[in-house]
């Protein structure tokens, strides 16, 4: 197990290199300085020479290739242009905590609420309920998640005065885009533990426990769940980097200072390093989230073994 | 059938009807079937897939699947009448008095719990007894159905365990708590023939030990010649014949009964061929209103098509559903050879 992760941790470095190389040099492909063209075309050529010699554009692309490699190692992601003069990593740093907040709660809440509504709507199949959570469902996938937080925003924050609106001030702010974003989770965890759990119902161990003389309950919780859960971790992997590195929409909606934002900023500024760094973030955000959940497969199947078996 | 004795049987199936609600048709499964089960016998239910065998005695314990459902007849098990009894009432029957081993021990084990936890698990859910004592009982059931160095099984996933250790898994399961009877649903239909020897072996040594009746389902004849002292034949959700042991294989009566035993492939045959009873079985959403097996039989009469058999009693065991042994055709048939 050790070696296996150990391999894993080195394919995660050599994935993250390629990655970084490619982004490299796309960005730098694009049309466009990370400056204002309007304001730098109106200053001398020397100093907008000094300016690409201060950020280091004024060298041949491998030399700053190889040299924001040497940086990246070092730990420094560079220096932002668009917000100018501060750290990479102080600005990722900064926007990951409150994406990750949001991120980290709605997949949670999506999860447990995910979780017992399939697991109620495979209990009772073919019931008013099951047809409910499954509208529930189709509302949750169906319905974009901007809406959503628009409704939310509309009664809880206005009308009921209960939740702030927007700005990110106290935790308070980090309840609704939470639950705006739990919605789409809460429906795709339903219904992936749904079809999941009605298949494995009908397996023979679930006979054999009834034949045990097990009540409904405890053959749903000791049988069926954990035997219902692998579909459910694999597209939880998908969900939770999507969610965790933040919704664009339904951050912009309200206001939080997060990583979408951040992103779509600095495309648009053509800053070269926060875009970078952003993107070696995400990836390895990605990687390290499918990597647990290869582990946790095998916590939840004996069945499944990473490394091959030693007998 | 049979008569009934003032004894009181272990377990009386009376007139039992099962149907089956399937999206817009009615399958009767099960039409009619009674049996008794006394305490140490074993009875064997023969019969080909869809002769209403499987039903009879999930019906039994009430684990039917959703959309079936007991229509009318009694169900006895040791003087209580069970007919009626709610799902919760069963729970408590199920897995300690009435316990059932299944044909695929592939799947019918949890792949995500260890062996041991689902010994035990039967031991908390029907005996009081102290983690450790559970633990004790579960390595005692390990070792009495043979699996070797328990300790280690114990820890073990199903998936680390072949078929046949699988199945003893299963049958201690099923014997964890002393049942009284044991339903067996073809324990040996998804083993190797080799294993299949060594289950029915076991299954007969645990019987002896712990004093328990066996309902043995089975389509195979040397098995049940193997291990039952009883037998019904079932047949289109009937039973078209039951005796002892003895009585279906050497004094059979019925014309299925006899073709079931013709089809036994016979070790000195060379003819090449295996043989068959041609033709297929009644369609259960609209059976036959004469006999089910009418359209099969090569022995068949006008009157067969048209009403179905009664029991005909041979002996005091031994009982068929076929017009020949109606008392009226071997008076017939008595006088025709009166004439001649």
């Amino acid at each position: 197990m050790k070696k296996y992760i150990l391999k894993r941790i080195v394919y995660l470095v050599i994935t993250l290199l390629v990655i970084m190389t490619a982004t490299f040099f796309l960005m730098h492909s694009l049309p466009g300085t990370p400056f204002d063209e309007d304001k730098i075309s109106k200053l001398s050529v020397a100093q907008q020479q000094q300016i690409y010699a201060a950020y280091g554009l004024d060298q041949p692309l491998y030399v700053q290739y190889f040299k924001y490699l040497g940086n990246v190692f070092q730990g420094n992601f560079g220096t932002s242009t668009l917000y100018a003069g501060q750290a990479v990593r102080s600005i990722l740093a900064s926007r990951i905590v409150p994406s990750a907040l949001v991120g980290i709660q709605a997949v949670l809440v999506g999860l447990i609420i995910g979780l017992i509504l399939g697991v109620v709507a495979a209990y009772r199949h073919n019931t008013p309920l099951d047809y409910l959570t499954m509208i529930i469902s189709v509302l949750g996938i169906s319905v974009p998640n901007f809406v959503v937080a628009a409704l939310l925003q509309y009664f809880f924050g206005l009308k009921w005065g209960l939740l702030p609106v927007a700005y990110w001030e106290s935790y308070a702010s980090s309840i609704l885009p939470s639950l705006a974003l739990s919605f789409g989770v809460i429906a795709q965890i339903a219904r992936f533990v749904r079809t999941e759990m009605l298949t494995v119902l009908q397996q023979d161990y679930i006979l054999m426990a009834k034949a045990k003389g097990l009540s409904p309950v405890k053959i749903l919780m000791r049988h069926a769940l954990r035997n219902s859960m692998l579909p459910v971790l694999t597209i939880l992997g998908a969900i939770t980097v999507n969610v965790l590195t933040g919704s664009l929409a339904v951050e912009s909606i309200f206001s939080v200072p997060g990583i979408g934002s951040l992103f779509v900023d600095t495309i648009k500024a053509n800053d070269y390093s926060t875009i970078l760094g952003l993107t070696v973030f995400y990836s390895a955000f990605y990687v390290v989230v499918v990597l647990i959940i290869d582990i946790l497969y095998c916590v939840i199947d004996p069945r499944i073994r990473l490394a091959p078996a030693k007998e | 059938m049979q008569k009934w004795g003032p004894k009181m049987s272990l377990l009386e199936v009376r007139n039992l009807y099962i149907n089956l609600q399937t999206h817009d048709n009615v399958v009767q499964a099960v039409r009619g079937v009674s049996f008794s089960l006394e305490p140490k016998d074993t009875l064997a239910i023969v019969g080909e897939s869809g002769s209403g065998k499987s039903m009879t005695v999930k019906g039994v314990m009430k684990l039917l699947p959703k959309s079936g459902r007991i229509d009318a007849g009694q169900v006895i098990f040791d003087g209580r009448d069970i007919t009626n009894y709610s799902d919760r009432q069963m729970r408590g029957l199920n897995g300690s008095e009435i316990s059932m081993i299944f044909q695929d021990p592939m799947t019918s084990l949890n792949p995500t719990m260890t062996i041991g936890k689902q010994i035990m698990e039967v031991l908390r859910e029907h005996e009081k007894m102290s983690a450790h004592a559970m633990k004790e009982r579960a390595m005692e059931l390990l070792g009495l159905v043979g699996i070797s160095s328990p300790e280690k099984r114990f820890d073990q996933y199903p998936h680390q365990l072949s078929g046949g250790m699988r199945q003893r898994v299963v049958i201690a399961i099923a014997l964890a708590c002393n049942p009284k009877v044991l339903v067996a649903d073809e324990p040996t239909t998804a083993l190797d023939v080799t294993i299949q020897a060594q289950i029915l072996d076991l299954m007969k040594s645990l019987q002896s030990k712990i004093n328990t009746s066996i309902i043995l389902i089975t389509h195979n004849l040397g098995v049940v010649a193997n291990i039952a002292n009883k037998v019904a034949v079932m047949y289109g959700g009937q039973i078209v014949e039951s005796g002892t042991v003895d009585e279906i294989f050497y004094q059979t009566q019925h014309p299925y009964t006899l073709g079931l035993i013709a089809s036994i492939p016979k070790i000195h045959d060379d003819s090449g061929t295996l043989k068959t009873i041609p033709g297929t079985p009644p369609d259960l959403i609209d059976p036959p209103k004469g006999c089910p097996f009418a359209p099969r039989c090569d022995r068949a009469m006008k009157v067969c098509h048209l009403y179905p058999p009664t029991y005909t009693q041979i002996s005091d065991t031994h009982c068929s559903a076929c017009w020949l042994q109606h008392p009226y055709a071997q008076q017939a048939a008595g006088e025709e050879g009166h004439h001649e």
